[in-house]
């Protein structure tokens, strides 16, 4: 473990970091809970994915990588690293926003005052969220719903199918009947689904 | 299932053509030698007097119809079998519902077997074209080449410590226990078999140990089973066939020795492993070898192809004259040699190696199984319930202990521990194939009970191919579908599902591998310094980026042709469904149920799956297809050049018309953009010839224009490289870098809704230049995704 903890040093603001992703160093209660380990790994992919050493992450190193541009809503999945107004995200915000993969702590008790940790179901429906509202508004729009449609579904589904699927989702899910799906609608939508299994990455355990 | 007459006709013809084949093979009452290998055999002339239907009319006399069969019998043969096993194929696909429920090996035993009745109701014996020698020289070799060749190399490497695991300890333990329980059956007197000795035992069950996932993978492919399992059932089956093929001969010639000697057994222990490593070593070795002499084809493309398989089937028999194990040494050189080839050879060639691979491969496979089919009815069986029906149990038995036991021990080792779905569809996955069938087919005649053996191996095969192909998807359907209660899901639960679960494979890709990164990273640096230096070309290949590239500018010429006469183009586009939108009425639409499972059937059967990559590449019996690639990478071109040139999303009719102009320079024509001398390079050209062009063409753009399309292509390359793994497919690489000049592109392409008509003006310049960069930052929106990559030279603008 000394070797880890040398490198633990490197890392800048490790404390912090550890602090809010949380860390087992002891079993405490934290929001994020990555491990160190966990997080001398991504470190490790950060510098790998940062070619160029400048400490931060830009969409094009993102872009780099083949599998993420053969995934359907890969650049939508680049985009959401990236908080508007930024053009950089650095290693903290990257772990930030991958903790948001960490599957849910079963045992964690409650406690009534202490943040949300990021990895909460809502917290993951949250980011599943702005991956259709591009836009920000806090609303899925039926344009936003058939862009992400037509980017999941192949070339041979005709225009008319991709709408009639759109206007049934949102049918489905719009409570308020203004033809947009907010944020609660959404949520409430997928309260049958165990979004934890779907949303998290085993091995960020 | 009401067959029209139109599917009913390759049947029939099938048929005919069955019939034929064997009622043309009875005329000739010739069987091979078992054991000879000459392909030079002759039948003596007497027999083609005796057998010959036509008569010759007035044989004395200069005859004016001859018929000389024997000169031409055995390529004939060749061929007629061959050509029966492709109509069998090309038959089961009239009914695609067939392949999914049946898997393919089924239908050919199937065929072979009627075709064995056949031939044994006209008592003729097949053709002993499966010696030892034809099947270990001839036919194996392109199945294990095929395989190799098509292994993704990144997941296989992730996984290489579960799949020799599995591969080698997995067989090992099957071996040694169906091995030792059948000398246990053995020794009990009621089955009457006493005289097989323990040797003897081994090298059965060594026989029947080789399994073959080709049934399983399409099943896995259906319910999105996760990529790591994929790939280890992969791997296990090629690396057990080596191990098997090593097991065999190393009992072969054990069971030939009267008295077994524990120094022996060490010596075969050393032995093995000898033989598995000198294997591999010899194969990468070749591999390299290769990889050099392409580098300097590039004058000679045609023979490309031919000195990849040359180098292949040498690596194989060098491996064969050393006796070490030759299936791993073709492996590894293809494993090895795939990389640096595909970037070496031209795209004409790297097609026509996968084609030709798969095709030699398939057919192989085909025929063996074919062979099954027939040899299964025609050959003089023994058969022991006993023996046989233990056998079988065994197998089955010591399988699923041996998933059970080996997936405890190495789960904790593993990212991603496999649970017991997966334990299951590795185990109940375990079909027995074409391997097993030819080494227990090309026995030595000295051993005792071959017929028994050759008996139990086609029981073992017959009954995993059948029962456990047709039944293992339904299994495992059941299983899945326990958790999720399908006919409850609403169709935003599909959708929903679905886009999370491509969210978190983009994740994890993001995330990268965990286990094995340290060894990865230093292997790429080696790579990049030495190897690549050494084993790559220098200027640039032909590549499928640029090909792709120009046909897509091709295509945007067309469309741009199409606008300014007014139709509509073909692509599909968000533009048009935004007018419609306008025009639909805000009524809720009623959606009948009958809609919505409509609905349902489409998103199931169109939505992508999740790394489509490694499982096509897995796919056995089709070629690896990149259509779900080029759509998305397409349709990233497609958007971006729609919103840039429409700017908006939120135009209307009239704008929406006089934007199109815009991707037009003032004052110049359609043909000063788009000339014809492009058409000519579509296909073919190389980056050179695109700098000429464009700089003689527009002399006042000199060096942005013409760097333009070089250099972003250059700097992805480093990039892409240097960032990811050893992975062999250069499509990918060229994916890559095509989409990340799409990807970077089409970020963009969400943003100019954002930005007002003025920039946007600016930056459809033209759509090739479009292509490659991004708009001015004009906005006071600073988005982050608009930033100007840095390896982009200043555009000068000239309006």
């Amino acid at each position: 473990m000394g070797s880890t903890n040398s490198t633990l040093l490197k890392i800048p603001n490790v404390e912090v970091l550890m602090q809010e992703t949380g860390l087992k160093l002891v079993a405490e209660e934290n929001c994020l809970n990555v491990s160190p380990a966990h997080i001398i790994r991504l470190h490790d992919r950060f510098k790998a994915l940062d070619k160029e050493g400048r400490g931060h992450l830009c969409p094009h190193d993102f872009g780099a990588i083949k599998e993420l541009a053969m995934n359907p809503i890969g650049d939508r999945i680049i985009g959401a690293f990236f908080s508007p107004g930024k053009e950089t995200v650095d290693f903290h915000t990257f772990v930030k926003i991958l903790a948001h993969f960490r599957p849910v702590d079963k045992d964690r008790p409650k406690e009534p005052n202490s943040p949300e940790p990021i990895n909460s179901r809502s917290n993951k429906l949250k980011f599943a969220f702005q991956l259709y509202d591009q836009d920000k508004d806090g609303k899925i729009s039926r344009d936003e719903l058939l862009q992400v449609l037509r980017a999941m579904l192949g070339m041979q589904v005709t225009d008319e199918q991709l709408e009639s699927i759109a206007d049934r989702t949102i049918q489905e899910a719009d409570l308020d009947r203004d033809d947009t799906i907010s944020f609660e609608e959404f949520r409430k939508s997928l309260e049958k689904i165990n979004i934890d299994h779907k949303m998290s990455i085993r091995f960020l355990r | 299932m009401v067959l029209n007459f139109n599917e009913r006709s390759p049947f029939t013809f099938l048929m005919c053509v069955i019939c034929i084949a064997s009622l043309g093979y009875g005329a000739n009452v010739m069987a091979f030698e078992p054991t000879s290998t000459s392909p030079s055999k002759l039948p003596p002339w007497s027999q083609v007097e005796d057998t010959d239907p036509d008569p010759d009319p007035g044989e004395t006399t200069q005859a004016v119809f001859t018929l000389n069969y024997p000169r031409i019998q055995i390529p004939f043969e060749i061929t007629l079998w061959v050509l029966l096993a492709s109509f069998a194929k090309i038959g089961f696909h009239v009914y695609h519902k067939i392949t999914v429920w049946v898997p393919e090996s089924c239908l050919l035993i199937s065929i072979g077997l009627i075709v064995g009745g056949i031939m044994h109701s006209l008592h003729e014996k097949p053709p002993a074209v499966l010696t030892s020698n034809a099947f270990f020289l001839y036919m194996l070799p392109p199945i294990v080449l095929d395989s190799g060749y098509f292994m993704p190399t990144r997941p296989f490497f992730e996984n290489f410590g579960t799949v020799l695991w599995f591969a080698v300890v997995g067989t090992l333990w099957n071996s040694i226990g169906i091995g030792i329980s059948l000398f246990a059956i053995c020794q009990i007197e009621v089955f009457g078999v006493q005289d097989i000795t323990l040797q003897e035992n081994f090298l059965f069950a060594s026989i029947i140990s080789a399994v073959e996932p080709v049934a399983v993978l399409t099943v896995f492919e259906d319910i999105s089973v996760h990529e790591q399992l994929y790939i280890v059932v992969f791997g296990e089956c090629l690396f057990n066939d080596a191990v098997t093929v090593v097991l065999y001969n190393l009992f072969n010639h054990v069971a030939a020795l009267e008295v077994v000697e524990a120094g022996d057994v060490f010596l075969d222990i050393g032995r093995f492993f000898v033989v598995g490593l000198g294997g591999t070593i010899f194969g990468a070795l070749f591999g390299f070898v290769t990889a050099f002499t392409t580098r300097f084809t590039g004058k000679v493309r045609e023979i490309e192809p031919l000195i990849i398989f040359l180098y292949s089937y040498l690596a194989y028999l060098i491996a064969e004259l050393f006796a070490i194990s030759s299936i791993m040494a073709i492996v590894i050189c293809a494993l090895t040699m795939k990389y640096y080839v595909e970037e070496n050879v031209s795209q004409r060639s790297c097609t026509t190696i996968r084609h030709v691979i798969k095709m030699v491969g398939s057919v192989s496979e085909t025929l063996i199984f074919f062979f099954l089919g027939v040899v299964t009815i025609t050959t003089e069986h023994e058969w022991n319930w006993g023996y046989i029906l233990f056998a079988l149990l065994f197998a089955l038995l010591w399988r699923g202990l041996g998933i059970l036991v080996l997936t405890q021990i190495i789960n904790p080792f593993r990212t991603i521990p496999f649970n017991f779905k997966d334990q299951f569809g590795l185990a109940y996955g375990g079909l027995r194939g074409a391997v097993s069938f030819a080494l227990a087919f090309t026995l030595p005649d000295n051993i005792g009970r071959k017929d028994l053996f050759i008996t139990g191996t086609i029981v073992v095969i017959i009954f995993t191919v059948f029962i456990q192909g047709i039944t293992i998807r339904p299994l495992l359907k059941l299983m899945n579908v326990r958790k999720t209660n399908r006919n409850q899901e609403t169709i935003n639960d599909e959708i929903h599902k679905r886009l999370m679960e491509h969210t978190v494979a983009g994740i994890e890709d993001l995330c990268g591998q965990w286990s094995h990164y340290y060894w990865k990273d230093k292997f790429m640096k080696f790579n990049n310094r030495i190897l690549r230096k050494i084993l790559i070309r220098d200027n640039h290949p032909e590549s499928s980026i640029v090909a792709l590239y120009k046909k897509l500018e091709l295509q945007n010429a067309m469309e741009v042709l199409d606008q300014m006469s007014g139709d509509i183009s073909a692509a599909p586009s968000l533009i048009s469904l935004h007018e419609e939108r306008k025009n639909a009425s805000k009524s809720r639409k009623k959606f009948l149920s009958s809609d919505v499972t409509n609905m349902h059937e489409l998103l199931s059967k169109n939505m992508y799956k999740i790394r489509h990559r490694t499982v096509s590449y897995t796919n056995k019996h089709t070629l690896p297809d990149d259509i779900t690639a080029r759509e998305i990478l397409m349709r990233r071109h497609t958007s971006l050049r729609r919103s840039l040139r429409a700017g908006s999303f939120h135009g209307t009719n009239a704008a929406k018309m006089s934007q199109k102009y815009f991707s037009l320079p003032m004052g110049r024509s359609l043909n000063s953009r788009f000339p014809p001398r492009r058409l000519v390079h579509a296909g073919d050209g190389d980056i050179e010839s695109e700098i000429n062009y464009s700089s003689i063409r527009h002399p006042q753009r000199v060096s942005s224009k013409a760097v333009m399309p070089l250099r972003p292509l250059n700097t992805l390359k480093e990039v892409a490289s240097s960032v990811n793994t050893v992975d062999g497919q250069n499509e990918e690489q060229r994916g890559c870098r095509r989409s990340h000049l799409g990807s970077n592109v089409s970020r963009s392409g969400h943003l100019t809704s954002h930005l007002p008509h003025g920039s946007s003006r600016n930056c459809s310049d033209g759509d090739h230049d479009a292509w490659v960069e991004e708009p001015q930052n004009n906005s006071d929106v600073q988005h982050p995704l608009m930033r100007r990559p840095h390896w982009l030279p200043q555009k000068p603008h000239d309006k």
